[in-house]
C-alpha cells in the first residue's frame, strides 16, 4: 500500500529550480530516507509534503489526501521535525510536549506507548527549558513532540545533523523501533552512513533523484573495480593519480583515496610504479567493497557525463 | 475555542518567564509618567528678565517689583544698556527684556500714557508667545493699580471698559498635568500592547517555531487570537496601573465612567494591536517590526493632538486623522476623565474604532500564511 505518492513535483525559486521533476511512492510503513549533500533540495520536498509549500507543477499525496487540497487534513496526520530545532525554548520539556499534544487535541497518556522508549530518556529533564537541553536531547524532544498526536507519516528533516556519534546510533535505533507501530517515515540526511539504515532511499543532488533502490541493492549495482590507496602526501597522490591514464575517478575518504578504474581490474603494480616514479612514499593498497558514498559519486559521475 | 486557551496558557507561561517582562509591565509605566507628566508641560516658569531700568522712578520700581513678586518670573539682573541686556538674550541668560525708558513715570502722569518695551526671546515660538502674555499681564494689573491708585487725578473716561472673567471649565486651574498625563496614558498602552504583541509574533518566525506551529490544525485565527489576547489583557491592566498612579500623584480628576473608558479602550486596543500583528505577518524580522512599527506609531502620536490641537491643525491632516486610531482615543480619554462624556457623547468614535479593529485584524488573519 502506497503511503506517500510524489509525481512529476517542480518547485523553483525565480530561477533556481530547487526540484526538477521528482516522483517517488513510498510504501506503508517504510523507513524511506532521502539523501543528498546540502541544498539538493530535501528541505524544499519535505516542505511540500507537509503542506508548507505549494509545488509549480506535479502533485503529492500524503496518505491519499492531496497536499494542497486537503492540506487541513494532512496536518492532522503528519509529524514533522523540521531541520532546525523548532520547539519553544523558553518552555520546558513538558510544557512543550503537553502543548503539541493539546492543539492536536489529544494527551500525552493517550499516546504514551508512542514516545515511551523516547521520552524516558529525557523525562529525568522534564523541567528543564528546551533551549537548555543538549543537542542530542533536543533531538529526542523535538521526535516526541513530532509524535505525540499518532501521526500516520513522520518527516524528519536532517534529524541527525550537528548530533554527536553515539546520540545519531541511539536515535536511528528508535527510528527501527517505531517501524513496528506502522508509521510511515520519511527522513532526510547528509549522511551516507544513515542511508544504509533505511529500507530504501533515494539520492538526490541537485533537485533531482538519481536512483531509488534499497541500499543492499545500489551497492550491489555498483560494478567498477575500486581500491583504497594511500601514501604520505595525500594531496599530491590525488593529484598524481588524476593524471593516470586508465583512472575513472579519485575521491579522498578519510586517510585513503577510493580509487575506480576505466579498465575492468585494476592493476597494482602499474599504479605502484607510476606513483613510486613520481616521489611517492609509503604507498599502501587495500581492497574495500563500496559504500553508499562510492556509489552516489558514481551516479554524480555519470549524471554530468551524461549530459 | 480550546485549541485558543492552549494557546494564551502557553504564551502567558512564556511571557511571565521572560525577565524583561515584568519590568516592562511595572517600572516603565512609573518613571514614564512621573517623568513626562512632569516635564512634558508647556507651563512656563521661572522665565528669566533682564530689567533696563533708565527711569529709576517709583513707578518703575514697582513695576519691576510686580514682576519679582509673580511666580512665573525671575529677575535676573538691572543694567542701564540695553546692548549689555541684549548680550544677555544672545547667550540665552535671559528669555525677555524690559526695556523702561527715562521718562517713563514723568509721561505716566503728565501725558496719561507712557512706553515700555518687551523684547522677548522667541526661538520657541510658544514659548515666547507665553512669555508675551504672562508680561502683558502683569503689567495690565500694574495699569489697574495706577489708574484705581490716582482715581482722583485722573479723568474717568479712562477705565470704563468691559471687564471680562473667565471660568476655565473641566480644568478650572488651567493645570497642564492632568491635561497631559491622559495623552501619556494613551501612548503608553499603546506602545506597551503594539509593541510587544507583534515582536512576539515575529519572534516565532525568527525562532523557527512557527514552523512547527504551521504543520498543527492550529487554525489562522486561533493563532492571531493567541498572539492579541494576552498584550490586549496586559494593556488593560497597564491602563488601570496607569490611572492608579495619575489618581494618587498626580490627582487626575475621573469624572466620567471608568467603565465606559475600559470599554471604549478594549475597542481602541483591538486596533492598535491589529495593526502591529497585521504588520508582523509581513515583517521576516523583530528589526523589521520595531522600524515599521516606530514609523507609523510616529506620525500617528503627534498628529493624535496630545500636544497640540487637531482642531488647530490644516484641514488635510485632520482628514488624515481619521484613519489615526490615536487620535480617537486621545479625545475620548480626556472627553471621558475630565469632562465626563457619556457614552452618547463618544459613540460616533467608538463605532469608527469598531469597524477600524474589525479591518485591521480581518487584515491580520488573512495575511498570515501558513504556507512559507
Amino acid at each position: 500500500m502506497i503511503s506517500v505518492q510524489i509525481s512529476e513535483i517542480i518547485k523553483s525559486y525565480g530561477k533556481k529550480i530547487a526540484l526538477d521533476n521528482i516522483s517517488v511512492s513510498i510504501n506503508k510503513g517504510e523507513l524511506f530516507g532521502f539523501i543528498g549533500p546540502d541544498g539538493a533540495g530535501k528541505t524544499t520536498l519535505f516542505r511540500i509534503l507537509t503542506s508548507l509549500l505549494i509545488p509549480n507543477h506535479g502533485f503529492a499525496k500524503v496518505e491519499n489526501l492531496d497536499v494542497v487540497k486537503d492540506y487541513k487534513n494532512i496536518r492532522k496526520i503528519v509529524g514533522y521535525m523540521p531541520g532546525r530545532f523548532s520547539l519553544y525554548q523558553d518552555l520546558s520539556v513538558e510544557e512543550n510536549l503537553q502543548f503539541f499534544a493539546s492543539v492536536f487535541g489529544t494527551t500525552i497518556e493517550e499516546n504514551y506507548h508512542l514516545i515511551e522508549d523516547i521520552y524516558v530518556q529525557i523525562e529525568p529533564f522534564k523541567k528543564r527549558l528546551a533551549g537548555n537541553l543538549s543537542g542530542g536531547m533536543k533531538q529526542k524532544l523535538a521526535l516526541s513532540c513530532a509524535l505525540i498526536h499518532k501521526p500516520e507519516v513522520l518527516f524528519l528533516d536532517e534529524p541527525t545533523t550537528g548530533v554527536d556519534a553515539v546520540s545519531r546510533k541511539e536515535f536511528w535505533e528508535m527510528l527501527k523501533k517505531l517501524k513496528n507501530f506502522g508509521i510511515t517515515i520519511i527522513v532526510s540526511t547528509p549522511y551516507m552512513d544513515e542511508a544504509e539504515l533505511c529500507d530504501r532511499i533515494a539520492l538526490i543532488q541537485n533537485g533531482k533523484i538519481l536512483s531509488i533502490q534499497s541500499p543492499q541493492k545500489i551497492i550491489s549495482e555498483y560494478k567498477l573495480p575500486l581500491i583504497a590507496i594511500r601514501s604520505d602526501d595525500m594531496y599530491l597522490l590525488v593529484k598524481d593519480l588524476k593524471n593516470l591514464d586508465q583512472t575513472n575517478s579519485v575521491f579522498l575518504f578519510g586517510e585513503y583515496v577510493h580509487f575506480t578504474s576505466k579498465l575492468s581490474k585494476i592493476n597494482i603494480e602499474t599504479i605502484e610504479a607510476f606513483l613510486s616514479l613520481k616521489g611517492h612514499t609509503n604507498i599502501k593498497f587495500k581492497n574495500i567493497k563500496p559504500d553508499i558514498e562510492d556509489c552516489f559519486m558514481a551516479l554524480i559521475e555519470n549524471d554530468r557525463m551524461s549530459k | 475555542m480550546r485549541t485558543i486557551l492552549y494557546l494564551l496558557q502557553k504564551e502567558f507561561i512564556q511571557i511571565f518567564r521572560n525577565k524583561t517582562m515584568l519590568p516592562i509591565i511595572f517600572i516603565l509605566p512609573i518613571v514614564q509618567l512621573i517623568i513626562l507628566v512632569n516635564a512634558a508641560t508647556l507651563e512656563m516658569k521661572n522665565i528669566d528678565i533682564v530689567v533696563v531700568d533708565n527711569d529709576l522712578s517709583t513707578s518703575s520700581r514697582k513695576l519691576t517689583a510686580k514682576f519679582e513678586g509673580s511666580k512665573f518670573f525671575n529677575v535676573n539682573e538691572f543694567t542701564f544698556s540695553i546692548e549689555k541686556a541684549k548680550q544677555e538674550l544672545l547667550k540665552n541668560e535671559a528669555d525677555i527684556i524690559i526695556n523702561i525708558p527715562s521718562g517713563f513715570e514723568k509721561d505716566l502722569f503728565s501725558q496719561e500714557k507712557t512706553k515700555i518695551q518687551l523684547l522677548i526671546n522667541a526661538i520657541n515660538s510658544t514659548a515666547g508667545g507665553l512669555t508675551n502674555f504672562y508680561a502683558t499681564m502683569v503689567i495690565s494689573d500694574f495699569n489697574k493699580n495706577i489708574i484705581s491708585e490716582n482715581i482722583n487725578i485722573l479723568p474717568l473716561k479712562s477705565y470704563k471698559n468691559i471687564n471680562v472673567i473667565p471660568k476655565f471649565w473641566y480644568n478650572p486651574e488651567l493645570n497642564y498635568k492632568i491635561y497631559m498625563l491622559p495623552g501619556i496614558l494613551v501612548i503608553l498602552v499603546t506602545v506597551i500592547g503594539m509593541f510587544l504583541s507583534s515582536l512576539n509574533l515575529v519572534r516565532e518566525k525568527e525562532m523557527g517555531t512557527i514552523e512547527q506551529i504551521n504543520v498543527t490544525p492550529i487554525k489562522k485565527y486561533q493563532f492571531i487570537a493567541g498572539k492579541l489576547i494576552p498584550f490586549w489583557i496586559i494593556a488593560l491592566f497597564e491602563l488601570a496601573f496607569g490611572l492608579i498612579i495619575g489618581k494618587l500623584l498626580f490627582q487626575v480628576p475621573m469624572i466620567g465612567s471608568l467603565f465606559l473608558l475600559f470599554g471604549f479602550a478594549s475597542v481602541y486596543l483591538l486596533v492598535m494591536l491589529g495593526i502591529g500583528l497585521f504588520i508582523s505577518t509581513i515583517a521576516e524580522n523583530q528589526q523589521q517590526v520595531l522600524f515599521i512599527n516606530f514609523f507609523f506609531l510616529l506620525v500617528f502620536i503627534l498628529m493624535s493632538g496630545i500636544f497640540t490641537p487637531v482642531e488647530s491643525m490644516p484641514d488635510w491632516s485632520q482628514k488624515v486623522n481619521i484613519i489615526n486610531p490615536l487620535a480617537y482615543f486621545m479625545k475620548v480619554i480626556r472627553m471621558v476623565l475630565l469632562k465626563g462624556s457619556a457614552f452618547n457623547d463618544i459613540k460616533k468614535q467608538f463605532f469608527s474604532l469598531l469597524v477600524y479593529a474589525s479591518i485591521v485584524l480581518s487584515l491580520a488573519v488573512w495575511r498570515y500564511r501558513k504556507v512559507v
